[in-house]
């Protein structure tokens, strides 16, 4: 190789192409609503996190009389049927609403992921039991399919995610199909085969990563619907009763709507707002990752 | 419908505990000859393929078994509770879906308009509200606040009511129960109805037939939303389970006396027969509302013709 001279080094640097993360990264920036979803799921990520340290109040003793309302005896959003601080409830739910949130997206999406790249990829009589598979878990109404499962085994946390996680991987599942029907096509993928690559190689090192980007895309938005799904069986009575989340307050003030709704009013809000950012965020993912489908 | 019935039966089965058990307990104690005879009574002794085939045979003439909690059969149960439901399911959706369309069709039209930019929000917002908080809200603000609407059920019992002072007494309640549970779905109808509405009137037979010289609302509502009507009746049967699913909580925020409430109260009792007689019916339901809309999506498009998908 001969040697190079400076000028001609920094004019290819100057062309040299950008990293893919950090382009996706910098449209993903030049998106307002995008990185305002993001700052407040940081926010309420943070508050989760740190909050419980910071406000040690327990959240499951009772501090004062039943229904003070916001603002009085110094607690600021009052306390619960039970006299319970609602802040502390809020404050330390959100741990656990985040938490069952993500791993119940996350089992689905690994679900999701395994039946649709193998169905996508192996074609024939696979493609046909587990498309059935997933036709069926698309008909069975989820959430009475996961009240029975959560009333028969018990309403413990692993069983409400591994619930919520069996009955929500079928977008997943087509999604990874139809990716994989398209790429397993495309000449890099026979280029790969033809040299001998195995199988699994093709699966997990070749098509996988190339389908990704709606994938990571839908799972986003799967946190938020995994969070209103726990959410949901929560405010049925089906949540763990030795752990506090926002569904859960819900539940427990249920008959007390007429009383005094704002028990109701701010944990709803919380989960609220915390879906509304993980959605802007799957959006803003969306238009920075698959850039060619933004047509308006 | 027959793999959900072979999961409802293995389910029952691994849930720990059995209806003797069950019995046992509400008796207050048994011993070990007395939980013999319930569970031979209940066919339980039996090895589990013989289980399996005798609850198939029952389930085909409709027989899910008997409710030890409400003492009456299963199906009579779910029968009484399900025109409620549907009643609910199916308001929510045409309310869902016509408002749904009307938004997603003025959106279109002005593509950068204010009526656009709603929608994009709106879709957002029904996505992200948990659909029982919405419900809880409206009753603050039309129930409790301002008394318009009943808080909750499905007519007034304190009031002896027949023909149509009844049915407006029911549809009286049933106003805010079908906004909460069409509120999710409104925003979803409304960006596909927008986005195919767009592709509709960018193609090739919209522009002859305003070439033609017809006025532009004839060919907006009766050339081309009958074809952009197509993704949204898609949509109405893909969400179906969703709708399902959605209504049990709003059954429950509105003590809606519907198969929702049922399911929540037969979990509450432990009372597995009724729980897994509503997942299949529901599951039924689901099943029915997809062929329907399979003959609503021929009506529309009579290009479609049977047995070529």
């Amino acid at each position: 190789m001969t040697k190079q001279s400076a000028t001609s080094t920094l004019e290819l640097e100057d062309f040299r192409e950008e990293h893919p993360l950090v382009e996706t990264a910098r449209m993903y920036l030049r998106n307002y609503s995008a990185v305002m979803g993001l700052i407040i799921l940081s926010l309420i990520v943070v508050i989760s996190l740190i909050g419980p340290l910071v406000y040690s109040t327990d959240p499951f003793e009772m501090v004062w009389a039943p229904f003070t309302k916001p603002g009085e005896q110094g607690f600021i959003l009052g306390t619960d049927y039970l006299g319970r601080d609602l802040l502390a409830q809020i404050i330390h739910g959100g741990k656990v609403t985040l938490a069952v949130g993500c791993a119940a997206a996350l089992l689905s999406v690994f679900i999701g992921i395994t039946i649709g790249s193998l169905s996508g990829f192996y074609r024939g009589w696979v493609e046909e039991v587990l498309m059935r598979i997933t036709e069926f878990f698309q008909v069975l109404p989820t959430l009475l399919f996961s009240m029975v499962i959560v009333a028969l085994f018990g309403a413990s946390l692993p069983v409400i995610t591994f619930a919520i996680g069996i009955v929500s991987w079928t977008a997943v599942a087509r999604i990874t199909r139809a990716e994989f029907l398209r790429i397993r096509e495309l000449e890099y993928v026979t280029a790969s085969r033809s040299v001998g690559a195995r199988n699994i190689y093709l699966i997990m090192q070749v098509i996988l990563p190339n389908a990704l980007p709606p994938i990571v895309v839908q799972a986003t938005l799967m946190v938020g619907s995994a969070i209103l799904f726990e959410a949901g069986l929560s405010f049925l009575g089906l949540s763990d009763p030795n752990v506090m989340s926002w569904g859960a307050i819900m539940g427990n003030n249920r008959q007390y709507i007429l009383l005094e709704g704002y028990i109701l009013m701010y944990p709803g809000l919380a989960i609220f707002i915390t879906v509304l950012a993980i959605s802007l965020v799957g959006d803003g993912l969306n238009d920075a990752l698959n850039p060619k489908l933004r047509k308006r | 419908m027959f793999i959900v019935l072979i999961l409802n039966f293995f389910l029952m089965h691994l849930a720990p505990g059995d209806i003797a058990d069950t019995i046992a307990i509400d008796a207050g104690g048994a011993d070990e000859e007395m939980m013999d005879a319930i569970r031979k009574d209940y066919g339980l002794d039996l090895p589990i393929w013989q289980q399996l085939l005798k609850y198939l045979a029952k389930v085909v003439v409709l027989d899910l078994g008997y409710s030890f909690y409400y003492n009456i059969s299963v199906t009579d149960l779910i029968l009484e509770r399900l025109p409620a439901t549907l009643l609910l399911v199916i308001s929510a959706q045409l309310l869902a879906i016509t408002i749904g369309v009307v938004l997603g069709v003025i959106a279109a039209r002005n593509p950068q308009g204010i009526t656009s930019h709603f929608v994009t929000v709106l879709a957002l917002v029904g996505y992200s509200a948990p659909v029982f908080w919405t419900g809880i809200m409206l009753i603050i603000v039309f129930s409790s606040t301002l008394p318009i609407f009943p808080i909750g059920g499905l007519m007034d019992v304190s009031v002896e009511r027949e023909g149509l002072a009844k049915m407006l007494d029911v549809l009286h309640h049933l106003v805010l129960p079908s906004i909460t549970l069409a509120s999710i779905f409104v925003a979803l109808y409304s960006r596909l109805a927008r986005a195919s509405m767009l592709d509709v009137l960018g193609s090739d037979y919209v522009r002859t037939a305003k070439a033609k010289g017809l006025s532009e609302f004839l060919v907006v509502y009766k050339h081309a939303l009958r074809n952009a009507l197509l993704p949204v009746v898609t949509m109405a049967g893909l969400v179906f389970s969703g709708v399902i699913s959605g209504a049990v909580l709003v059954e429950t925020v509105f003590s809606w006396p519907g198969l929702g409430t049922l399911a929540v109260q037969a979990i509450v009792a432990r009372d597995t027969p009724t729980i897994l007689g509503i997942l299949f019916f529901s599951s039924l339901v689901v099943v029915v509302a997809n062929l329907l809309t399979d003959l609503v999506y021929r009506i529309i498009d009579p290009r479609i013709k049977t047995s070529d998908d």
